[in-house]
């Protein structure tokens, strides 16, 4: 599979999506004019992926910021990943950031996938 | 000329920090962000408190991108499309306040959402928030319709909100959201 890597903006977040080295990240600030349209080839990918998946796929996100057009699209993200077995989400957050844990909590109340809590 | 003088005293006297009037795009927003970021930075301002005002800045700001794109202002209208943004900072919180015209026909009912907003506790606007969030698509706009129910989820505190007619359609939307310096 084609590795994604997009660079991270001051408005984009960096994702790196590599089959072959098991690295799934997406990190960053998030905040873009067009959330759909930025996450689009984000999902186009998982979904492909999904039908050649890795046994097991740790899918990480770590954010430092996120607006709320993209949050609706981290729920569209982690539903794509929610049917690819042996997922796990690692959800980094500041020690200091309540909000981004809380946040991380919420979305993995909305999903049938198991939920790591990391600080950095 | 008195106008310069007299607007940089109130300026000082309303304790702002950053005011901006015009269009608005993505481009304004992400200068205005950086801007208002570098001043909370050399400010040396606890990272929790800076995070919950770019928060709230962020969702002020598009939220006025989306909806100033959206209204065909008819030709020769004195009503001017333009918007204003500010941040004021005094000791004990940061108020993010904006401005911009809206339609009429859209107060009522922005105005019972925001009393809405307003009238829920900690976890009634999580409830909301998660509700919304499943149930909603993107808008054309961009917009997933979260942005006032985060605004008050990070701050903590109500929407402060009034409208100002401009003319026979248009009004001026005045929205403050205060964020406390100090932890409770």
């Amino acid at each position: 599979m084609e590795i994604l890597n997009l660079k991270g903006t001051e408005d984009t977040p960096t994702i790196l999506l590599d089959k072959k080295n098991g690295i799934f990240e997406i990190s960053g600030r998030s905040l873009p004019e067009d959330s759909a349209e930025f996450y689009k080839p984000v999902i186009e990918w998982i979904n492909a992926y999904s039908s050649e998946a890795n046994p097991t796929t740790e899918f990480a996100f770590k954010l430092e910021y996120f607006n709320t057009a993209s949050s609706k699209l981290i729920l569209d993200v982690l539903s794509a990943l929610e049917d690819i077995k042996g997922m796990k989400v690692v959800w980094y957050f500041h020690d200091d950031d309540e909000d981004m844990e809380e946040a991380g909590q919420e979305f993995s109340e909305l999903v049938e996938i198991p939920f790591e809590f990391k600080t950095y | 000329m008195n106008y310069i003088y007299d607007l940089h005293r109130t300026m000082m006297s309303q304790k702002l920090i950053l005011v901006y009037d015009g269009d608005f795009t993505q481009e304004t927003t992400k200068s205005i962000l950086a801007m208002a970021e570098r001043n909370l930075d050399s400010s040396g301002e606890e990272s929790g408190i800076k995070r919950k005002v770019f928060n709230v800045m962020v969702e002020a700001l598009q939220n006025i991108v989306k909806h100033s794109s959206e209204q065909g202002l008819t030709a020769g209208s004195l009503v001017s499309k333009s918007a204003i943004f500010m941040i004021s900072k005094d000791d004990k919180k940061y108020c993010v306040m904006t401005g911009n015209p809206i339609p009429k026909v859209h107060v009522e009912k922005l105005t019972g959402n925001l009393n809405d907003l307003n009238s829920k506790d900690k976890e009634g606007l999580k409830e909301m928030y998660k509700d919304i969030i499943k149930n909603t698509q993107i808008s054309e706009k961009g917009g997933a319709g979260l942005g006032f129910v985060d605004m008050a989820r990070k701050s903590g505190e109500k929407l402060e909100f009034a409208f100002h007619s401009m003319d026979a359609e248009y009004d001026f939307f005045c929205l403050k959201v205060n964020i406390l310096r100090e932890k409770e």
